[in-house]
């Protein structure tokens, strides 16, 4: 059989299972195969995206106008915390951690995550700390914020405060099992023929994701259990007056969530490098820069945390090291930004909705990263502390590359995931709305900011109103760019056309066996026959083996 | 090529049989598993241990004026204890090597009542305090601190007993298949580890 003839689609009525479609009850069920986990991860996160974005569209329509009154300042401060909260720790970890176990025993030719039974457990420990968060909201929300600094979240109420613990101890527990399981699964179990420097780029990032997640997501856990303390047991761990130190949290606090900024982007950091050299169908540039620049990233995640806190009283040498540590993050980021550019030159490149997801995500990304540099400088951030500045800054970091990267992902594994080609189209006009509305949300807050307005507070002077009314259109804009999304997802999923095994012609391995791939991934256990990104280095995939091929019935347009 | 519908599904369906009836030998991961998880579970304790420096370090005065002093002797024998335990249950390791059961109930059994002793001692410590855990920062970081390490070792104790449960059926451990008896004597020095540290900072420093 030539490739030629197994491109077309052959005539017929009855709808033919691809691979290991599953059905869909499947995905409700303590499942230990690890695609049914990603995409019960993927899947739970969106929920959870739409409910913190229903937060946020909630909140913006509060700040339309200066003075509170869509919601009473105390209903805000409960959606300010749970929009942090949704966010951060079950929308962007999730989904990363929902790639991670999709992508991950695909991309090393391994039949399962290393602990399959752990990581269904860490799945199914998702729903109910989003449950008990969410369910908070309608009797007393928690509402200190999303960072809880003592004494405000001691004295914001107890029951609230007490659930916003014991959802993030829930999903906090999830994440650590979830990276113990990532990290062995690529450390221990590669095919024979991969090295370390033959993994794709996206195993580099969950590497170092994972190492973050060990290393910091204990010790929030401990500043928690000693907050929970100080809330049920009477103690003063952080409570000044009764000898307590509420510095100590801060800093317990930002040592993991800083490091978690980088657990929430690093995933996608690794899916860009897949997705910008298969669309633009050239070797990515800089393999081993871009590789041990997530390790670095890691590394210096781990001392930068104090940055948060240079109003905090922190002495003037500790502010030294730690701008210093936090500017030479940019360079490993830099590096990666310069690797991703350098892949798109003279590329011949696809605009296909993971491309322009793509190149979206790097365009923010470096919008976000600049802001952050200059946050770094003391003086100004001092200035700019506790202000819009800040608020703009880390959308341009958590929307645009973090929410971008997890649309071009499922843009980009669609195919392998579902069997089905999504519509490009519909992905198109979705990548637009998100563009256009994100930029028209955050970029006015960086002007609001340094105006001086105020970040967590339902009214504000109304000599800001332009620029609040302009942010709040474009928040609308993002909210109904939400929809399209959503129904094509959903209908692509159910009547998209067929997936081949490998619609992009990529050459990483999860594209070497069925869309979507069988019960235990492959066969036969692949060989390595080329690297994960030689485009136009004399491998073409097109001399593969027929039989790789002809399970799947090939999509009509990818013919 | 238009009867290729039936031949792919047939060849799927081969494909998922042959795929479930693998019987592949599969590395054992565990062990190494328990190696990073263990490293995770430290850093719990690192927090916790750099909060109580910080305390420290900060407070002007420390402990806060009016804390009565600790009583050594009891704790620094329950310490021996627990620090020679660690040694006790490396022995069952050696002999679940050399394949006998026997000796693994023997020094498991002997561990976990080495374990259970320094537990009695803990309580007994926590009975004939002369402060409360609200009484002051450094009465709250000292029930914390042994109380999180107490529940490690309870947790410790829970395992030696699945251990020495599973271990009626001696064809149960192996000197080839022994995850259990290792991973449990791993997680026991982890515990010990801990409680030097803890020992010096609370009651040494």
């Amino acid at each position: 059989m030539t490739v030629t003839t197994a491109a077309k689609t052959p005539a017929s009525d009855v709808p033919m299972l691809l691979g290991n479609e599953r059905k869909w009850t499947d995905y409700f069920t303590f499942c230990t195969d690890h695609k049914v986990i990603g995409i019960q991860y993927l899947v739970t996160a969106f929920f959870f995206y739409l409910v913190g974005g229903s937060l946020a569209t909630v909140m913006r329509t509060e700040l339309a106008t200066p003075a509170p009154d869509i919601v009473t300042p105390d209903v805000y401060n409960g959606l300010l915390t749970l929009h942090g909260t949704v966010m951060l720790f079950l929308w962007i970890v999730p989904a990363g951690a929902g790639l991670a176990n999709y992508l991950i025993p695909l991309m090393i030719g391994a039949r399962d995550m290393a602990f399959p039974r752990l990581n269904a457990i860490a799945f199914w420990m998702i729903p109910p700390s989003g449950l008990l968060l969410i369910g908070s909201f309608f009797f007393e929300p928690p509402t200190a914020g999303w960072t809880s600094y003592p004494p405000l979240s001691l004295t914001t109420g107890m029951l609230g405060e007490g659930i916003w613990i014991m959802s993030i101890l829930i999903g906090g527990t999830a994440s650590i099992l979830g990276g113990l399981n990532f990290l062995v699964t690529i450390l221990k179990m590669r095919v024979p023929s991969m090295s370390l420097t033959d993994m794709p780029l996206f195993c580099w990032a969950m590497i170092a994701t994972s190492l973050l997640i060990l290393i910091s997501t204990p010790v929030l856990a401990g500043a928690l259990i000693l907050l929970a303390f100080d809330l049920f047991a009477g103690t003063a761990f952080f409570n000044p007056t009764g000898g307590g130190n509420p510095v100590v949290y801060q800093h317990m606090f930002w040592f993991y969530s800083h490091p978690a900024v980088y657990i929430f982007v690093l995933p996608l950091f690794g899916a860009i490098s897949e997705v910008v050299s298969v669309h633009a169908r050239k070797p990515i540039f800089g393999y081993r820069a871009i590789a041990y620049s997530s390790i670095v990233i890691s590394f210096l995640g781990l001392i930068v945390w104090a940055h948060h806190m240079f109003t905090s009283g922190t002495p003037p040498w500790l502010r030294m090291f730690f701008m210093i540590t936090t500017m030479v993050i940019a360079v490993p980021t830099g590096i990666k930004v310069f690797g991703w550019v350098a892949t798109l030159w003279r590329g011949k490149i696809a605009f296909t909705s993971a491309m322009l997801f793509a190149m979206g995500f790097i365009a923010l990304f470096l919008i976000g990263g600049i802001s952050g540099v200059m946050l770094a400088a003391v003086p100004f951030d001092i200035h700019v502390h506790d202000t819009y500045f800040v608020v703009a800054h880390f959308h341009y970091v958590l929307f645009g590359a973090s929410v971008f990267g997890v649309f071009m992902a499922v843009y980009h594994w669609f195919p392998k995931m579902t069997g089905h080609m999504i519509n490009e189209f519909w992905g198109r006009v979705h990548f637009a709305l998100t563009f256009v509305g994100m930029n028209l949300t955050f970029m006015p807050m960086h002007e609001l900011g340094l105006m001086g307005m105020n970040r967590r507070i339902a009214l504000y002077d109304p000599q800001f109103t332009d620029l609040n009314v302009l942010a709040t259109i474009g928040s609308y804009i993002m909210a109904v760019s939400t929809i399209p999304f959503l129904i094509n997802a959903a209908w692509s999923w159910r009547y998209g056309p067929k997936a081949p095994a490998n619609p992009w012609r990529a050459l990483t391995m999860e594209w070497r066996t069925l869309s979507p791939p069988h019960i235990e991934n492959f066969e036969e256990l692949p060989v390595l026959t080329t690297g994960p990104y030689d485009y136009g280095l004399g491998y073409i995939a097109e001399e593969d083996p027929a039989e790789l091929y002809e399970h799947a019935v090939p999509a009509p347009v990818a013919g | 090529m238009q009867g290729s519908i039936d031949t792919a599904q047939s060849t799927i369906n081969i494909a998922q049989e042959g795929a479930a009836s693998h019987h592949e030998e599969h590395p054992d991961h565990r062990m190494f598993g328990i190696l990073v998880f263990l490293c995770a579970e430290s850093m719990l304790f690192m927090g916790l241990f750099i909060a109580y420096i910080t305390f420290r370090l900060v407070a002007v005065e420390w402990p806060p004026a009016g804390t009565p002093e600790l009583e050594i002797l009891l704790p620094g024998i329950n310490s021996l204890i627990l620090i020679s335990s660690s040694f006790v249950i490396h022995k069952a390791d050696t002999a679940v090597k050399k394949n006998d059961i026997a000796g693994v109930r023997t020094w498991f059994g002997v561990t976990a009542l080495m374990g259970a002793i320094f537990l009695l001692g803990q309580g007994y410590e926590y009975a004939n305090l002369e402060f409360g855990l609200r009484d002051n920062l450094f009465a709250s970081t000292f029930y914390v601190l042994t109380g999180f390490h107490g529940m490690h070792v309870f947790v410790g104790l829970l395992l030696m007993v699945a251990v020495l449960w599973r271990a009626r059926n001696p064809e149960h451990y192996s000197s080839e298949s022994h995850f259990g008896i290792e991973a449990v004597e791993l997680y026991w020095h982890f515990v010990d580890v801990i409680w030097i540290i803890l020992f010096i900072l609370l009651y040494l420093w």
